[in-house]
């Protein structure tokens, strides 16, 4: 085990993979408590459409895919957020629309420009090998900044999540902190997206959130322990795909899985043996009195 | 001074006109309840009264040095929020976030103020439970300790009893009027349970897209509107 691991760790792509797949997780994870509370899980899904799209463009315009991404990305995510919230088309089918929409740009760009090749398998699956050492400098600060963000506006953040109409009459200006949510949210995606692949990246939002929501009970120890998976989950999928030769961001993804799927069995265990404490207690009063 | 005073007040909802011709003033101590049909403008005046919504034409004024938002609003439960995983504690916590404007973390003030409101209404043995695994009743009780950790004046609550059994409205009720009566804290209270409205309110306000009848609960009860509005309530 060991031995695999200093040697996958002799690869200076896989160490940066792993820096950065670390830290896109960590916030994914933090953000997708907030987001799938706020049922706003589909946005992470709908974005990473349009960072297909928009990776499509920067290949053609030979430009740095992360530079034209994020602010095309954040602007989808401010859009989807404005309608989602007052729009007279619904959110899911606003979201449905415009990631379908990005999907056949991205499709018909790719195909008039480099045409259909492995690019394009890797911007759709991922690839461990997307990451330059420009990207990782950016990605890095970029994922510091939505920690700390995250971090600062914590009370604020589950205040919006749990309440938005208390929140807004106590003052707290919703409206912003759904932004920065989706702000951050958009960062995030299309900072893990060329890794682990336009259609499965929102899957790192989605499940360490809903995992950790079978067993935690308060908002802290979700948000925790939704970090802890996700983290977690990523490097064992990683470490996976290396051992076994299989594309990292499905291994990462089936690793969140199998995660999700323990928790819940878990939860059922502890409920069960729960509810029997109870009866034998209940029991066992009926019989003293 | 009256601690809200409402003059020639009107609001709009999408841009026409929901409620207007208000006239009325609330004073430290009332218990005020907001009574009237679905649609009849009672959601609209109350982001209003929270001053999440300009009036459109005349004005609401706060007295008695009521700052702007310190009133503590009990708002009716969205679907999302049945099933939240968060702690009594820490719901009745985030009350406080008003008061702390731009500053990041609670101090030990703020809670201080949360621990005090968690044993005024009883729900220490509940602090750390999960919200989503309380009953209505407990989770309204959760709220509104969280709505006490926002105010000192104010309570604004918008259907309090809204899908809770006959003995926990009951309760509820006691529970507000005590609230009420020991603290001197005025109650704002949207209400379609007419019959308990006219039972604990002090003041009454009937709106109909405008305000029918404002006055003390003796007196709606003797008005023409107070009649017929009790007597087709009691059909139902």
């Amino acid at each position: 085990m060991i031995n695999t691991l200093a040697e996958m760790f002799s690869y200076t792509f896989l160490v940066r993979a792993v820096v950065v797949g670390l830290l896109v997780s960590l916030c994914a994870a933090l953000l997708g408590v907030s987001l799938v509370l706020k049922r706003y899980a589909m946005l992470g899904d709908g974005l990473s459409h349009v960072g297909f799209g928009t990776l499509a463009i920067a290949t053609a315009m030979n430009a740095a895919p992360l530079t034209v991404s994020i602010p095309v990305v954040v602007l989808a995510a401010f859009l989807l957020l404005r309608i989602s919230e007052n729009g007279k088309i619904k959110g899911d089918a606003a979201i449905a629309l415009i990631s379908t929409s990005s999907l056949a740009i991205g499709v018909v760009i790719i195909s008039l420009t480099t045409g259909m090749n492995t690019d394009v398998c890797n911007y759709m699956f991922g690839s461990i090998l997307a990451m330059s050492r420009d990207d990782v400098t950016l990605s890095i600060v970029l994922a510091i900044v939505v920690l700390g963000l995250f971090i600062l506006f914590y009370n604020k953040i589950f205040a919006v999540t749990f309440d938005e109409s208390f929140a807004k009459a106590t003052g707290v200006k919703t409206g912003l902190y759904n932004m920065l949510i989706a702000f951050l949210a958009a960062i995030t995606i299309v900072l893990g997206m060329r890794m682990m692949g336009a259609l499965l990246i929102s899957s790192l939002i989605i499940f360490p959130a809903l995992t950790s929501m079978r067993l935690c009970k308060k908002f802290k120890s979700v948000t925790l322990c939704s970090a802890a998976v996700s983290v977690v989950c990523f490097f064992a999928g990683v470490v996976i795909s290396y051992v076994k030769a299989t594309p990292t961001g499905a291994s990462v993804v089936l690793v969140n899985i199998a995660a999700f799927l323990l928790f819940w069995a878990a939860r059922l265990v502890l409920g069960t043996k729960l509810k029997e404490t109870l009866c034998r207690r209940i029991a066992e009063r009926r019989n003293a009195s | 001074m009256a601690l809200i005073t409402c003059q020639d007040a009107s609001f709009a909802y999408e841009g026409s006109t929901a409620v207007s011709g208000l006239n009325f003033e609330v004073r430290s101590g009332d218990y005020l309840c907001i009574v009237g049909e679905n649609g009849s403008g009672k959601s609209t005046l109350i982001k209003g009264l929270l001053r999440l919504k300009a009036p459109q034409s005349g004005s609401v004024l706060m007295g008695d040095g009521l700052g702007r938002n310190e009133i503590g609003y009990l708002p009716q439960q969205s679907a999302a929020q049945k099933d939240f995983p968060a702690s009594a504690y820490e719901v009745v916590l985030s009350g406080r976030l008003g008061a702390r404007g731009l500053l990041p973390f609670y101090s030990g003030k703020d809670k201080t103020i949360a621990e005090e409101n968690i044993k005024r209404l009883d729900v220490g043995p509940l602090r750390n439970r999960c919200y989503r695994e309380l009953s209505g009743g407990q989770q309204q009780r959760v709220l509104l300790a969280r709505a006490l950790c926002a105010t000192k004046k104010v309570l604004l609550l918008d259907e309090p009893v809204a899908g809770l059994d006959p003995v926990v409205t009951q309760e509820l009720y006691r529970l507000i009027e005590t609230i009420n009566r020991e603290t001197g804290l005025t109650v704002i209270m949207v209400s379609h349970d007419i019959q308990s409205a006219v039972r604990y309110a002090s003041h009454i306000l009937h709106l109909k897209n405008t305000q029918v009848f404002f006055g003390k609960t003796g007196d709606y009860l003797q008005s023409e509107v107070g009649k017929t509005f009790m007597g087709g309530a009691r059909h139902d």
